[in-house]
């Protein structure tokens, strides 16, 4: 597939995590999404260019290798090779993960003078206030989960959709929500793998989460919330 | 014990201070230097210390830059040394050696809390002596005999340590280790802060995959800091001195069978 060029992207491709028929094969791939806004702008809390590099060359490859693994795994299966099909499911769950995580991701974050940043209103507000005392508190408990993280993985405020109620869990590399739970749907995920922040923060880690509160989309999540939970 | 002598700082900076002997603590001793000057209301809160690489840390360019080393040594390692200190104050490890602690705080795979840190000062240290300027290409002699027998060739071994570095998913470690009961070395790739010492390996060589380890020099790609780690800076001296070491230990000839 195609990696996307340098320039900005202000348009939204296709349905996120939509697959499309390749016509020859069979075998549905993967694209990866246009960010809906441009690379330079969520600075200063994220640089333009680990947001270049994050989307062009990180989620690029895992979208790359996800669909490289669902062609093996067509393969292995048409020719009912059951370990081969099996030796690809770790292939799978990372780099389909890193495709779920990042197109997640991209959505929960929005320049600052579009709006990033202004805290939930709403029910999603009322809801965090509910599950966990205070907005405040509920961006301490992810910044400490986060910078507590060993290794690479990412942060999340879920919604259990049987349940209806909040929490924060991590996942280790690549790992998407879902492996914490089957009811969990993701609201808000923050990468906190060193490819996120490295450039810019260092070994800073709870800076780069200090941080980005300020450009986080919180309209997103609220209607995420309210499709889930009202 | 094979590596104990080896996983260990060096002396000046070995740091075998007693919370409850006040000796005067070697110069290099961070936390050490800092405690009050009064003896009496003094507490040592600073177990291990932060050991130097053996070599100038601008001394891998280009293939590693000064800035990645001193953030890597200077900050990231000094992070997990000053970690360690802080549990040890109130850990029931107090005591043990690095290494020690790397095997039992593994805990069979369930690791206790002071592991992530030991094992990283640990991995580290072990892996700035992995290093050297001037470094890479092919070992001779003993090692390079050793790496044919194992792995056919010097160029299967390198393509190896090269397939396993990639494919490990997420932050780790790849290294080559001697198996001690198949008696033959073997790459092996670890997740996060786990080492080879846990499973019996001898540990003999060990990358850093972090993306610390290479963000700024090398960016997403994993594959040139591997390659230039092979090529330029991996230490076969180095390597040479930790595999006669390992050969106390583990018997790499055929028996010997002594005669009557």
């Amino acid at each position: 597939m195609a990696f996307r060029t340098l320039a900005s992207k202000k348009t939204l491709a296709a349905a996120l995590g939509g697959a499309r028929p390749l016509a020859t094969r069979g075998v549905a791939t993967f694209t990866l999404p246009d960010l809906p806004y441009d690379y330079g702008a969520l600075e200063p809390a994220i640089s333009g260019e680990i947001m270049r590099l994050h989307h062009q060359k990180h989620h690029a490859t895992y979208v790359a290798n996800y669909n490289k693994a669902l062609e093996q795994l067509d393969a292995a299966v048409s020719k009912g090779d059951a370990s081969a099909v099996v030796q690809l499911q770790g292939a799978i769950k990372f780099n389909g993960g890193g495709h779920v995580n990042h197109s997640i991701f991209w959505k929960n974050l929005k320049p600052a003078n579009e709006g990033g940043g202004e805290p939930p209103h709403g029910k999603l507000g009322w809801a965090i206030d509910e599950d966990f005392g205070s907005f405040d508190k509920l961006v301490k408990k992810m910044n400490a989960e986060g910078a507590a993280l060993q290794g690479s993985g990412w942060v999340w405020l879920a919604l259990d959709k049987e349940a209806k109620k909040l929490s924060v869990e991590t996942t280790a590399n690549q790992d998407p929500l879902v492996t914490k739970g089957a009811n969990l749907i993701p609201l808000l995920g923050i990468d906190v793998w060193e490819h996120a922040y490295y450039l810019q923060y260092k070994n800073v880690r709870p800076d780069y989460l200090n941080n980005i509160w300020k450009v986080v989309n919180w309209k997103y999540a609220g209607e995420e919330y309210e499709n889930v939970a009202v | 014990m094979l590596l104990q002598m080896r996983g260990l700082p060096a002396a000046p900076s070995r740091p075998h201070a007693h919370p409850h002997v006040s000796a005067a603590p070697p110069p290099t001793l961070r936390g050490l230097r800092r405690r009050p000057l009064s003896r009496r209301l003094s507490k040592v809160v600073s177990y291990y210390g932060l050991t130097t690489p053996p070599y100038k840390t601008d001394a891998l360019e280009p293939y590693m830059s000064k800035r990645v080393v001193e953030l890597h040594w200077g900050k990231h390692q000094q992070d997990y040394v000053d970690g360690l200190n802080k549990q040890l104050d109130t850990s029931p490890f107090y005591g043990h050696t690095l290494e020690d602690m790397v095997k039992e705080a593994y805990n069979n795979g369930n690791p206790l809390p002071e592991y992530n840190n030991a094992a990283q000062v640990w991995n580290h240290h072990f892996f700035w002596e992995s290093m050297q300027p001037g470094g890479g290409g092919s070992p001779e002699a003993g090692v390079l005999q050793q790496i044919e027998k194992d792995f056919g060739s010097f160029a299967n071994f390198r393509e190896e340590f090269m397939l396993s570095a990639l494919s490990l998913l997420g932050s780790g470690w790849v290294w080559l280790v001697l198996k001690r009961n198949e008696r033959k070395l073997s790459v092996v790739n670890t997740r996060n802060a786990i080492n080879p010492l846990a499973f019996g390996d001898i540990p003999i060589i060990s990358l850093d995959l972090w993306e610390h380890a290479y963000y700024l020099d090398y960016k997403d790609d994993r594959r040139a800091y591997v390659s230039n780690f092979m090529d330029h800076l991996v230490s076969w001296h180095t390597v040479t001195l930790r595999m006669m070491r390992a050969e106390a230990f583990v018997n790499l000839g055929e028996p010997n069978i002594p005669v009557a």
